[in-house]
């Protein structure tokens, strides 16, 4: 419990590694994460320090291995159970791995090559055999003699041919030229108008459009293509087009002359296309089971990999001693780890075989250790809304033990509803009962994440929720009436025939029998049937606030004494806390007093002498006693009394302390050097004079030594102390006001809560409930869906989350700002399992 | 104050809650949580005590009493005790 209460103590650390054995060493101290080392080559660049090479070979090692994960990962081969934990690799081992690595790198690359020249190869054939096709039709379309465009009566050969031919051309003398190719489908309309330009209507296109998908090499996109034939008359048009098609990046293949030489072509392409399927199957199954074997080691050593490295990391940071011998790193490491420390050394040692053992020696320091507070899987969750703030310094208190009841408890307090609460509860059960299952743990999805790490919180704000949803008498905005009710009706109205008008009519506690007494749990449930629920609610909740508003921050207020005692100033006891504490107790606390009061005292039979307290409570600092009639025979005497300590407590925070610390560091300065005067004077005169001018010499010094420990290397600056505790005592006391005023919040929240849940019951629920045909069953299950879905996004989801935020607020800044400082560092040891792993960054693994 | 009721949720809420903050803590094995749970258990006895508390002696001596439309006194009349 020390631990979780205050943080473990710290201490500073060598270690002194022998060379042979220092990898070792690091390596067993990664496996545990003990220690946190600290840098003892600040200065020095990243690129001078010693093992840079080393980091180097790992980067490219990382490099392959993640070349080879995105293969893996495009191949779509599933990597085997990640159970295993490989230890770091030898100096010797890891050129094995290299090999290794870059072996398969120059494989798949070849592999890949191939594969993809084969993949283009196939594309160009598969293009040129839908060119011909369509083109064919082209050709067999024209011999329909279908009246086409005006420019096919320039070429009067079609009505004779149904094959154009070099022959036929040649004797027209008409220098035909055909260009055919494939292109995008999107560019189709531009090439046309481009060409219409260009050659202003010596070229016919035809086109048409290929039914399937194409892959298209360059982006691995399906793309629709279109065949077209361009017939162009003369040369030079023939370079246009050329350049035009080159322009357009069109895929030109040559267009056959007659019909048996494209028979041919389609046969050989024919075949060709199968060999290269064939081919092109067994490239892909070798690449397969390439990659398959390799997977099998991959995660192995990408875990190799990043342990190396770190170690190599950490390898950097120490620095060697005089005789180049040996390593000497600086750890920060808990006083209790110190043994198991010792046997990792020697682990370490042994493992490497080295004949001198490597050693830990402690070393005093001032610098201030950084903070660790163990945690479990229950309490992380509350430490780390507590870190979130701020971590605490060195062996200050910690909230989290605290957190873990009250930051639930005021969640509750704004969130309750006990049918919302079941539900969350429920919820976070579920998470908590399936917390090993890997699936869970392992998504990468941020949101669910957040969700799962608190789980325990959620559980705990379910689990209150429940409690405070029975208190307010609130379920899904109904109120359960388990005891019966304390108000009668009956006794009000003795004849019911009196009330045939509609009129609204309210129950008087002055009348006998009405009221028969407080519900034993929680609110009564009358109270929801009332019209004038809100009058009640709003005044029992706004108390409420205030009282545990109060009740929270004089428990911040107490708890900085373990501060003060631990740091050993007990001056601070009687000159900050006793102040802090009565200023606070003699207003706020005195206000819940009458609170109190008010609620056992006054009853119905007195409601018009009723006071109200605020007025009471501002009277009380103006000091106007005798304005309204008292609350208790005496209350002005003792309000006075109340505000004249509070008022004095001002200045005793104010300037108890400076002036304290002040006495304490010049005032005793004399009466050091008269106790030194005293303590030599039984010896001789001269002694005594010999002392004093010792005394004069070593002047501040001396007496600085012999005052409390922690000012001896520190000057007092007295202007500085005072502006600190300045600031502190302002703070605290217009804070006091304020912050009580925020713990309002309690009240808002949670009528806001319950005003929600009212509306969605009687806009959804109850419009499907009094349906009451059969057709109102049919009608009444869509009804509850959007009320589920209603219930859970608004009212569990969007309030919860504002209940929590809020709940974190006022632990933060209302009852943390009492005692906590929060300045500390956080102790992050060097631990393999706490290493990021960059591909799972990148959600490679 | 007011009757038997009343007396009979006092103290058994006291009673309860007292056995859960005050007695329960001295039966939690030794162990490194101990200190944890038992700053959890008195902790929660004390905020649910209060929490409870200060329901009921806000309805202990009602200063007004619920103002109710003709259905509800109507329905109340013949059904609630």
């Amino acid at each position: 419990m020390c631990s979780l209460l205050r943080g473990e103590e710290m201490c500073l650390a060598q270690l002194f590694l022998q060379s042979g054995s220092a990898y070792d060493c690091i390596s067993e101290l990664g496996e545990l994460g003990l220690v946190e080392f600290r840098d003892l080559n600040p200065s020095v660049n990243a690129f001078q320090r010693k093992y840079v090479n080393e980091i180097k070979k790992c980067e490219e090692m990382e490099r392959i291995l993640g070349y080879l994960l995105r293969e893996i990962k495009k191949a779509d081969i599933s990597l085997p159970e990640r159970d295993v934990n490989p230890v770091a690799p030898l100096p010797k081992h890891v050129m094995t791995i290299m090999e290794q690595l870059q072996r398969l790198e120059v494989e798949l690359g070849e592999v890949t090559r191939n594969k993809e020249k084969l993949q283009k190869n196939l594309l160009e054939l598969t293009e040129y055999t839908h060119m011909l096709r369509i083109t064919r039709n082209f050709v067999q379309r024209t011999a329909e003699r279908e009246p086409l465009q005006v420019q096919y009566e320039e070429f009067p050969f079609l009505e004779k041919d149904t094959v154009m031919d070099y022959s036929s051309m040649q004797r027209l003398g008409a220098k035909l030229g055909f260009i055919s190719g494939l292109i995008h489908r999107v560019k189709i309309e531009a090439f046309e108008r481009m060409l219409w330009r260009v050659c202003k209507g010596y070229t016919i296109l035809s086109y048409a459009e290929i039914d399937e998908y194409l892959e298209d090499p360059d982006t691995g996109e399906p793309t629709k293509s279109v065949v077209f034939l361009i017939s162009y008359w003369g040369d030079q048009i023939g370079q246009k087009v050329k350049k035009i098609c080159d322009c357009y990046h069109c895929h030109l293949y040559p267009y056959p002359s007659s019909n048996e030489e494209r028979n041919d072509v389609v046969e050989g392409l024919r075949t060709r296309i199968q060999d290269l399927h064939t081919v092109l199957h067994r490239t892909e199954d070798y690449l397969r089971q390439v990659l398959i074997k390799a997977s099998e080691s991959v995660y192995t050593w990408v875990v190799q990999v990043k342990k190396m490295k770190a170690i190599y990391y950490i390898l950097n940071l120490c620095s060697f001693d005089v005789t180049n011998k040996c390593l000497i790193a600086e750890v920060w490491c808990p006083i209790n780890d110190i043994p198991m420390l010792r046997r990792a050394l020697e682990e370490g040692s042994r493992k490497s075989g080295a004949t001198v053992p490597s050693f830990v020696n402690r070393i005093p320091t001032t610098d201030t250790p950084p903070t660790l507070i163990r945690t479990n899987k229950f309490t992380s969750g509350f430490q780390n809304i507590v870190d979130a703030y701020g971590v605490g310094t060195y062996r200050e208190v910690n909230p989290a033990p605290f957190t873990i009841i009250t930051f639930p408890f005021l969640f509750a307090v704004m969130f309750g509803d006990l049918g919302h609460g079941i539900i969350m509860a429920v919820f976070a059960f579920w998470m908590v009962l399936y917390e090993n299952d890997r699936k869970l743990k392992n998504t990468r999805n941020e949101i669910w994440n957040t969700f799962f790490e608190g789980r325990y919180i959620i559980l705990m704000m379910g689990l209150f929720s429940i409690y405070t949803g029975l208190i307010y008498n609130d379920c899904f905005s109904k109120s359960l009436n388990i005891f019966g009710s304390g108000w009668s009706v009956k006794a009000m109205y003795k004849d019911i025939n009196d009330i045939r008008e509609n009129r609204v009519l309210m129950l008087d506690p002055n009348v006998t029998g009405v009221f028969r007494g407080p519900y034993p749990l929680g609110i009564d449930p009358i109270w929801n049937l009332a019209t004038n629920r809100l009058t009640f609610l709003n005044s029992y909740k706004m108390k409420m606030s205030v009282i545990l508003g109060v009740i929270h921050m004089s428990f911040g207020v107490v708890l900085s004494t373990y501060n003060h005692l631990y740091f050993r100033k007990k001056y601070n006891l009687y000159l900050v806390f006793l102040p802090e504490l009565l200023f606070l107790l003699c207003l706020f606390g005195y206000l819940v007093f009458m609170i109190f009061y008010k609620w056992l005292f006054f009853s119905a039979k007195n409601s018009r002498q009723a006071p109200s307290i605020l007025i009471h409570f501002i009277n009380m600092f103006l000091m106007q006693g005798d304005a309204v009639q008292p609350l208790y025979p005496g209350q002005t005497g003792l309000q006075v009394f109340l505000v004249v300590i509070a008022v004095f407590s001002v200045p005793v925070l104010l300037l108890g302390k400076p002036i304290y610390l002040y006495w304490l560091h010049n005032g005793s300065h004399h009466l050091r050097m008269y106790r030194g005067y005293e303590r030599v004077r039984r010896n001789s005169e001269e002694e005594v004079y010999l002392m004093r001018a010792h005394d004069m010499e070593e002047g501040n010094s001396h007496s600085d030594l012999s005052s409390s420990g922690e000012h001896h290397t520190e000057e007092f600056d007295f202007a500085d102390e005072f502006l600190h505790q300045a600031i502190h005592t302002i703070e605290f006391c217009l804070g006091c006001i304020s912050n009580t005023a925020s713990y309002l919040r309690l009240w808002a929240l949670s009528l806001a809560h319950a005003q929600l849940s009212e509306v969605l019951w009687a806009m959804v629920m109850r419009i499907g409930l009094r349906m009451d045909t059969t057709l109102g069953v049919f009608f009444l299950v869509p009804v509850f869906g959007l009320f589920a879905v209603l219930t859970v996004s608004i009212l569990l989801v969007m309030e919860g989350l504002s209940a929590f935020l809020h709940a974190l607020r006022l632990h933060w800044v209302e009852f943390q700002n009492k005692f906590y400082s929060g300045t500390g560092v956080k102790f992050s040891p060097f631990s393999f399992s706490l290493l990021p792993s960059s591909f799972e960054n990148d959600g490679l693994l | 104050m007011a009757g038997m009721s009343f007396v009979i949720a006092m103290s058994v809420m006291t009673l309860f809650w007292g056995i859960v903050g005050g007695v329960v803590p001295w039966f939690i094995p030794k162990g490194p949580n101990r200190g944890v749970i038992v700053t959890m258990l008195v902790l929660t006895a004390v905020c649910c005590y209060l929490f409870w508390l200060i329901a009921i002696l806000a309805q202990l001596n009602p200063l007004l009493g619920p103002a109710l439309s003709s259905d509800v006194i109507w329905y109340l009349y013949y059904h609630w005790p």
